[in-house]
């Protein structure tokens, strides 16, 4: 009776191994295949970052529409969070894997990856042959962003700038105005009245440590406020006047009127806090708005809007994009650029806007989206600042003196994202109150004079 | 028994079994109360699973509301591919690994060979090296070996990584092996192969069953290789989940229903594995 | 060399065996290991080897021109980073405390399920199964569900003592990651240490009860010892899973507040993912590695016993 269950046991490894065996062999090979110069045949590995306008629009829309539209191109989408797409990216071209046809990238990676021969030249390679494209449509700051040398290496899916959320009847029960233009100390003053312990928060701010987390909010402050990252010799100023300043500013704004834990804080959570009725303002993603229209349609009709709060500058808020790039030498870079313009067309919002609305529609990308009467119709309450924030960016003149480096939440060098985020674990430890601001500064100061003005300038 | 043999140093019948009895339920009722209190969090994921995004965290959390099966629709229509991927993955890397172990661990305790100790010690050595810090060298080797994105790569590596493992744990089940069987055995004629399969392999098999579940509990949930070696042709179900968290969108249900997911094979396998953690399945039947 | 230097558990056998055909029976002995030893040596040394080189190389991944030599920069720049060390030290300190804690719990928690009650099968489950969970679902289950100050199910249960919207990642950001570990990990205890308990046999524990033993004398004196060589095996193999875990504190609290939950893999993580610097962590990893085997030689030699096998039974 033992022998025989053992003996079953051996076949049913023995038979369970040849199956694995076999399936496996079936279903092994990586790299990207086949398409050679043939734009409409092949196969298309995307690295996308994880995101609703991504996950629920994209990529439903690539297999309901694109891979029809073109039967012989397959669409293959490899999806990550931030900080594991960046990373998976990196590897993948700068080791030349060519895994990825096509990558999804924004205004920090796009000078850089092109700077280093990663990029195809989209302008000279695809646009000017493309004349459906139209890549006169794009919001200039945003298309000057994905460029370098006056040519485009990646084109944008979405866009946003920052901007200030506020309940509106919360703002009249106190009977206090929302200016269009407000300042950082307008809005303290506001946060301060508005302060509801263990019913409404003042002000919901990101304090989550990462670059592009509470970073990006803390570094308009800065921009504002007259600091900067670096003065014209690549010296760092964390431990400036002007920095101090605006890092205390708003290190004390959110730990006295902001949300408790605001130390793991970044858009989702606020997303949540803010749906929910917890915050009184908010400031963050102009893409916000869609997602408040789309999840709490209550709280929606509730929110006004301000611009990005201002200090010592005209405007402060930030610019991002997500957009598309292809690497070079990867294969089958006919019909990579055929889903590139496909998914950032003026077509693709049209596919959006039937198939999920008009505000759902990607945006910040396009200026004839903008001058759309169905869109200003559905987005009536949010996308003119949207717009209008957007286009008082300009990333090449981000602070009030002038500085060697460009972008607005971001120093565009290569040493900023591992530099950024050891920042951004001082800032967030100050909001935690584990450390004086002045410490957290100090800390960061001594991390960027690692580096030489040599190291920095890229020379 | 007899009424002559009742033994003079019991006491009167009836009190010890209802005492007995009492401490048996007080027993229960404590691990009832600790296994519930573990259970905790995984009951609220999965509670939260079937809530609408809008409303996954809400203030007070809401343990009755209406449910909705969207997010698990979501998920079974997009994580077909990884799925298949993680099975191969999982139950290839099982079987190498105890087609591997056993052996191994039969000539590291029961007939040991001279220098079982340091064969132990490197073993357990293999995993002195942080992945994260020979990531990048793994990479590079995979890319010359044309293995990135390979479903072999994984199970290649996932066999590497439990291997150690799964040696120690059979090795201390061996080791229980009573030596009178093993005497027994040989004394009957049995060479070495009868005398695993024979007597050994039945003993063990708890434990042998045990090591498998905690490798394909390892292997099933493995993200870090996954991730960084494969995109999209041997990406598994761990990528699946963790692609689901978005950097500006809401996630925590749908995380949730793709975490159940992902998990009901598992539990599954633990659940079948560990009915046979019962005492005396071996030892008093042989006997 | 004779067989009975070996260890004490091995010398039973070798009273058995006559001494025939030494050369013949040395290889009979080899042969079932050379499998997985080959296999082992080939996939994990490659990979080492490879890091050793590049741990002496200049290699960025976000600049092009590929690896350069470096000498012994890499060394000398981890030695003198605070960083790395502030790393190692909190690394020791979170696996430390996760392993004791979760052995603690795993030996409770087995003598619990070792005996019958209604429903026990239920329970083993419910137990185990916090180690089923992927780790990176636990993470974000535990940093948002559970653990928010706004809307966490640990604040709601805490209310009735007086606890009012705690925010645990912020004020006790190292205790809350260790607080996950340790429920992730409980369950690999409890399975090792209940293998153990169910490998006792039972005439032994009859005899004792038969003599009149009161439960928590059988438990010292016939369990525990028995129990030993699991415990240690539990805790040699959950430090060792536990030093390389890093999905909680990426996930949880991203090495914050500042740096207090930065262990050395989210470290080297940084190192990879953000500094793209392949070459340093190349070296870290190394430096860990020699580290590694000098505290578990010193470990081996104080619980030398995990390698002997002193049984209460046959």
């Amino acid at each position: 009776m033992r022998s025989s269950l053992v003996r079953l046991r051996r076949l049913g490894a023995a038979g369970g191994v040849a199956a694995v065996l076999a399936v496996a062999a079936c279903s092994s090979g990586g790299g990207t295949s086949g398409g050679g110069n043939d734009s409409n045949s092949g196969t298309v590995t995307v690295a996308v970052v994880s995101n609703p306008l991504i996950t629920g629009q994209m990529v439903p829309l690539t297999t309901s529409v694109f891979e029809k539209k073109y039967p012989n191109i397959k669409v293959k989408f490899a999806t990550y969070t931030e900080g594991d797409l960046r990373a998976a990216i990196e590897k993948d071209v700068s080791t030349h894997s060519n895994a990825f046809n096509v990558i999804m990238i924004g205004p920090y990676e796009a000078p850089l990856f092109a700077r280093n021969g990663w990029l195809d030249n989209l302008s000279t390679q695809f646009i000017s042959k493309d004349a459906s494209y139209d890549a006169g449509d794009l919001l200039p700051p945003i298309a000057k962003a994905l460029s370098y040398k006056s040519s485009m290496y990646a084109v944008p899916f979405y866009g946003e700038s920052s901007m200030m959320y506020y309940r509106k009847d919360l703002f009249a029960k106190a009977g206090l105005t929302m200016p269009q233009h407000p300042t950082w100390a307008q809005i303290a003053s506001f946060a301060a009245k508005l302060n509801k312990p263990g019913k409404v928060t003042g002000i919901c701010l990101r304090g989550l440590a990462g670059w592009g987390d509470n970073m990006a909010a803390l570094d308009t402050v800065v921009n504002t406020f007259g600091g900067e990252w670096f003065n014209q010799k690549w010296q760092p100023q964390l431990t400036s006047p002007a920095f101090e300043k605006a890092t205390s500013f708003y290190v004390n704004l959110v730990r006295k009127y902001g949300e408790s834990g605001a130390s793991n804080d970044s858009f989702n959570q606020l997303l949540t806090l803010y749906g929910q009725g917890k915050c009184a303002m908010w400031y963050d993603a102009t893409v916000a708005a869609t997602s408040i229209a789309t999840t709490y349609p209550s709280v929606f009709k509730q929110t006004g809007y301000a611009f990005a709060p201002t200090d010592l500058t005209k405007s402060s808020g930030w610019l991002w994009t997500w957009s598309l790039g292809i690497p070079q030498g990867t294969s089958s870079q006919g019909a990579a650029w055929k889903f590139v313009s496909w998914a950032t067309s003026k077509s693709y919002d049209q596919l959006v806007a039937h198939k999920y609305g008009w505000s759902a529609v990607p945006p910040g990308t396009r200026t004839s989206l903008y001058k759309n009467p169905d869109y200003l119709k559905a987005a009536s309450a949010f996308a003119p600042i949207t717009l209008a924030s957007i286009d008082g960016t300009d990333p090449n003149h981000p602070t009030l003196h002038p500085v060697p480096y460009v972008g607005i939440q971001y120093v565009d060098i290569p040493q900023f994202e591992s530099l950024g985020l050891a920042v951004a674990q001082q800032i967030a430890g100050a909001i935690a109150g584990t450390e004086t601001v002045s410490q957290a500064l100090k800390a960061s100061q001594s991390a960027a004079s690692q580096y030489t003005p040599q190291e920095l300038s890229g020379s | 028994m007899t009424a002559a043999s009742v033994r003079p140093s019991q006491p009167r019948p009836r009190q010890p079994r209802r005492r007995e009895a009492y401490g048996r339920a007080g027993w229960g009722v404590v691990a009832w109360v600790v296994g519930i209190a573990f259970f905790l969090p995984v009951f609220w994921m999965v509670l939260t699973a079937f809530k609408p995004e809008s409303a996954a965290e809400t203030w007070p959390p809401r343990f009755v509301f209406t449910p909705t099966l969207a997010e698990f629709r979501l998920v079974f229509s997009g994580m077909g591919p990884y799925l298949t991927h993680s099975v191969i993955a999982t139950v290839g890397s099982t079987i190498l690994v105890l087609l591997l172990g056993v052996p191994a661990a039969y000539a590291l305790s029961v007939h040991p060979v001279k220098r079982w100790r340091d064969g132990l010690f490197f073993f357990i050595s293999t995993k002195m090296l942080p992945i994260v810090a020979a990531i990048g060298p793994l990479y590079v080797i995979a890319q010359h070996a044309h293995l990135l994105d390979s479903i072999w790569l994984l199970i290649i590596l996932y066999t590497a990584m439990n291997l150690p493992l799964a040696v120690w744990m059979i090795r201390s089940f061996m080791l229980e092996v009573p030596g009178e069987l093993l005497e027994a055995a040989q004394l009957d004629g049995a060479g070495r192969v009868r005398e695993i399969t024979e007597v050994i392999l039945p003993i063990v098999s708890p434990g042998l069953i045990s090591t498998a579940l905690i490798c394909v509990i390892f292997a099933w949930n493995e993200l870090f290789l996954a991730i960084n070696l494969t995109t999209t042709n041997a990406a598994t179900m761990p990528m699946y989940l963790i692609s689901s968290v978005p950097q500006e969108g809401l996630y925590i249900a749908h995380l949730s229903a793709a975490a159940t997911v992902a998990s009901v094979p598992v539990i599954i396998v633990g659940w079948i594995a560990q009915r046979s953690l019962v005492r005396g399945l071996a030892m008093g039947a042989i006997k | 060399m004779t067989v009975a230097e070996t260890g004490a558990a091995p010398a039973r056998q070798a009273s058995i065996r006559p001494r025939t055909a030494t050369q013949r029976e040395r290889w009979l002995r080899r042969l079932p290991l050379l499998p997985a030893l080959i296999y082992v040596v080939v996939v994990t040394q490659i990979p080492f080897v490879v890091t050793l080189w590049y741990s002496f190389e200049n290699y960025f991944w976000d600049q092009p021109g590929g690896a350069t030599f470096a000498g012994f920069r890499n060394y000398t720049t981890a030695f003198t980073n605070a960083a790395f060390r502030g790393s190692l030290v909190r690394s020791v300190v979170m696996t430390a405390s996760s392993v004791i804690i979760a052995m603690v719990l795993g030996v409770i928690f087995a003598i619990l399920l070792d005996r019958k009650f209604f429903g026990r099968g239920v329970v083993r489950t419910l137990i185990i199964t916090p180690f089923l969970i992927m780790p990176a679902a636990a993470a974000l289950v535990w940093a948002g569900p559970m653990l928010d100050p706004t809307f966490g199910l640990v604040n709601y249960l805490l209310q009735p003592f007086g606890v009012h919207h705690v925010a645990w990642l912020s004020s006790d950001a190292l205790i809350s990651v260790i607080a996950v570990m340790v429920w992730q990990w409980t369950p690999f205890m409890t399975l090792i240490v209940l293998a153990g308990l169910q490998s006792q046999p039972p005439d032994t524990l009859e005899a004792a009860k038969v003599d009149g033993a009161g439960a928590l004398a059988t438990f010292r004196e016939l369990t525990l010892p028995h129990l030993r060589p699991y415990i240690e095996l539990g805790i040699l193999l959950g430090s060792i899973y536990l030093v390389n875990s890093f999905d909680a504190v990426r996930l949880m609290t991203n090495g914050g507040p500042g740096t207090s939950t930065t262990n050395l893999p989210f470290y080297l993580y940084q190192q990879v993912n953000y500094a793209f610097d392949v070459g340093g962590a190349a070296a870290a990893g190394v430096i860990t590695v020699i580290l590694t085997i000098i505290v578990a030689t010193f470990a081996l030699r104080l619980f030398a016993r995990v390698f002997q096998f002193e049984e209460a039974g046959v």
